[in-house]
């Protein structure tokens, strides 16, 4: 018979597994360094627990154990630290910081060269609300890449209120608003312009949500926006004055960004490398997902991809510091 | 390399032309690609050639930083993470339901048999047709020559993209439905999209601006 895994899995083999393990120690090092606490959670989770947190991306696995329970493996460690925080940290003060590596899982389509299970290194700020956590999260994940020994590294920097703050403002109707988010969603901006001409809007509301979601570049793009937007360019201004200057010289502020995952609730921010055409990691505020398990608290957080990291590793040492790899 | 920096997927068959008008408009030499048809990349010029339903996988990938294609492509292969920039406006083709001349066999067979068997490249964009109009059909997938299948009797219906529709009244179909319309788009990997913006931008605006 043929000695099979499944798709989306591998073996590591020791010299990829040292190379790794530097990595993950690298990264956790720094975590522990800013304060982060490492936890470990279980792989397997009640899947009510892991659908109580309407996030976007569901369990993919599920299994019934012997006692007719159904459990699941998480997608990602957010959500059972969320959890660890509502049930074991119930009357702590915050603030809260925890960090990780650890395996999660997700669904993959066949064919696509894509991991069904890989390994996560984060961390997760509780209590800290708005500018300040979201400032000292980046900071770390700056921090933890430089450690890695990554150099060429950007931190995108977005807010997910922006767009539908633009479209409250210029009152589009309810179906509107809906056709508007999905083409922002699945990344169609033409198809975004294509929808903007079918609605009744002023000229000035037709260019306005046309060009912002274009918007991508150093903090100038937040010069000329109009005031609906203040609350979301006043925090990202914040977070930009917050950082270190070497690290906010990394950022990209990115007003196209759409919400990643369901329970993102303002600023988003994903890790760009040139020598990748994926973002190898990213994370943002989910104020709302603690009160879902009982406790109301402000939270942000970020995770990074290690096998992603690694190849972006490699491909900076192999001097491809454009994407393609083409030579320039 | 071009003026721009970025490599560009460039997809072969009926768009190919159109695609290498419009770069040649904005300042990248085509000569080579125009001239040699056995070579797939043309680093000279940051241009590497493959089929249209390949280009979302490349650039994607980040194996090309942008990069020219169908909305079919798109519409069929949605899951691929590439932001769709600019409708290019040439390359104009629609989606279509046809079925042999004559009387209507694929309703025909709907009302007989509750479902139609139609044969297509396209399974997703067939199948979301369908269960849009609250039809059964049994969708057949193949690579090519889909006009065929009516004409022998592996399926009532076809689902397949026409620009003139001659090919289908060579074989004997008639259009019965028109599913979506198609252009060639140009998209963008999402990393390129951030860190390159500026480029990226420059090749937007000068193709808006032909």
């Amino acid at each position: 018979m043929a000695l099979r895994i499944p798709s989306g899995t591998r073996d590591v083999l020791p010299e990829e597994m040292a190379a790794l393990r530097r990595i993950e120690q690298a990264l956790l090092a720094t975590f522990l360094e800013h304060g982060f606490g490492e936890v470990s959670t279980p792989t397997v989770e009640y899947e009510d627990t892991l659908r109580a947190a309407e996030i976007g991306l569901g369990p993919a696995y599920r299994v019934v154990d012997d006692h007719g329970e159904l459990l699941a493996l998480r997608a990602d460690m957010t959500v059972p630290i969320a959890r660890v925080v509502a049930t074991r940290y119930a009357d702590s003060e915050p603030p809260l910081r925890f960090c990780y590596a650890a395996r999660a899982h997700r669904a993959v389509r066949p064919h696509r060269g894509q991991a069904r299970e890989f390994l996560q290194a984060g961390v997760e700020l509780f209590g800290v609300p708005g500018a300040a956590g979201t400032a000292e999260v980046l900071t770390v994940l700056s921090r933890a890449l430089e450690a890695a020994g990554l150099r060429e590294f950007h931190l995108g920097l977005g807010d997910a209120r922006i767009y539908p703050s633009l479209l409250s403002a210029f009152d589009v109707p309810e179906d509107g608003r809906a056709k508007l988010l999905a083409e922002l969603t699945t990344r169609d901006l033409a198809g975004l312009d294509r929808e903007l001409l079918a609605l009744d809007l002023t000229p000035e509301a037709r260019e306005l949500l046309s060009r912002v979601p274009r918007m991508r570049g150093s903090a100038q793009v937040l010069e000329g926006l109009p005031v609906h937007v203040a609350d979301a360019v006043a925090d990202l201004r914040e977070i930009l004055s917050l950082l270190p200057v070497d690290v906010a010289g990394r950022v990209i502020v990115d007003l196209g960004r759409a919400p990643r995952l369901g329970y993102y609730s303002g600023h988003v921010f994903e890790v760009y490398d040139p020598a990748l055409g994926e973002p190898l990691g990213g994370g943002g505020r989910y104020d709302q997902l603690l009160g879902r398990f009982g406790r109301e608290m402000p939270a942000v957080g970020f995770a990074l991809g290690v096998d992603l990291l690694h190849e972006a590793l490699a491909g900076e040492a192999r001097g491809e510091t454009r994407l393609g790899g083409q030579g320039s | 390399m071009n003026r721009y920096g970025l490599t560009i997927a460039v997809p072969r068959g009926a768009l190919m032309d159109g695609t290498l008008e419009r770069l040649e408009a904005i300042g990248i030499d085509t000569a080579e690609v125009r001239s040699n048809d056995r070579k797939l990349l043309f680093e000279d010029v940051g241009i590497v050639t493959m089929r249209p339903s390949d280009v979302p996988t490349y650039v994607e990938s980040g194996a090309a930083d942008i990069g020219i294609t169908g909305k079919d492509v798109l519409m069929e292969q949605r899951e691929h993470l590439v932001y769709e920039l600019l409708d290019l406006d040439f390359g104009g083709c629609r989606m279509v339901l046809a079925t042999k001349a004559g009387p209507d066999l694929a309703a025909e067979a709907l009302q007989r048999l509750g479902v139609m068997r139609v044969a297509t490249k396209y399974p997703r964009i067939a199948g979301e047709h369908f269960e849009r109009t609250g039809r059964q059909a049994e969708i057949v997938e193949v690579k090519g020559s889909v006009e065929l299948a009516p004409i022998t009797g592996l399926a009532e219906a076809i689902v397949d993209l026409t620009a003139t529709g001659t090919t289908l009244a060579e074989n004997g179909l008639v259009i019965r439905e028109e599913i979506a319309t198609t252009t060639a788009r140009l998209i963008a990997n999402r990393v390129a999209l951030r860190v390159r913006a500026e480029a990226v931008d420059r090749v937007v605006e000068a193709l808006r601006g032909i």
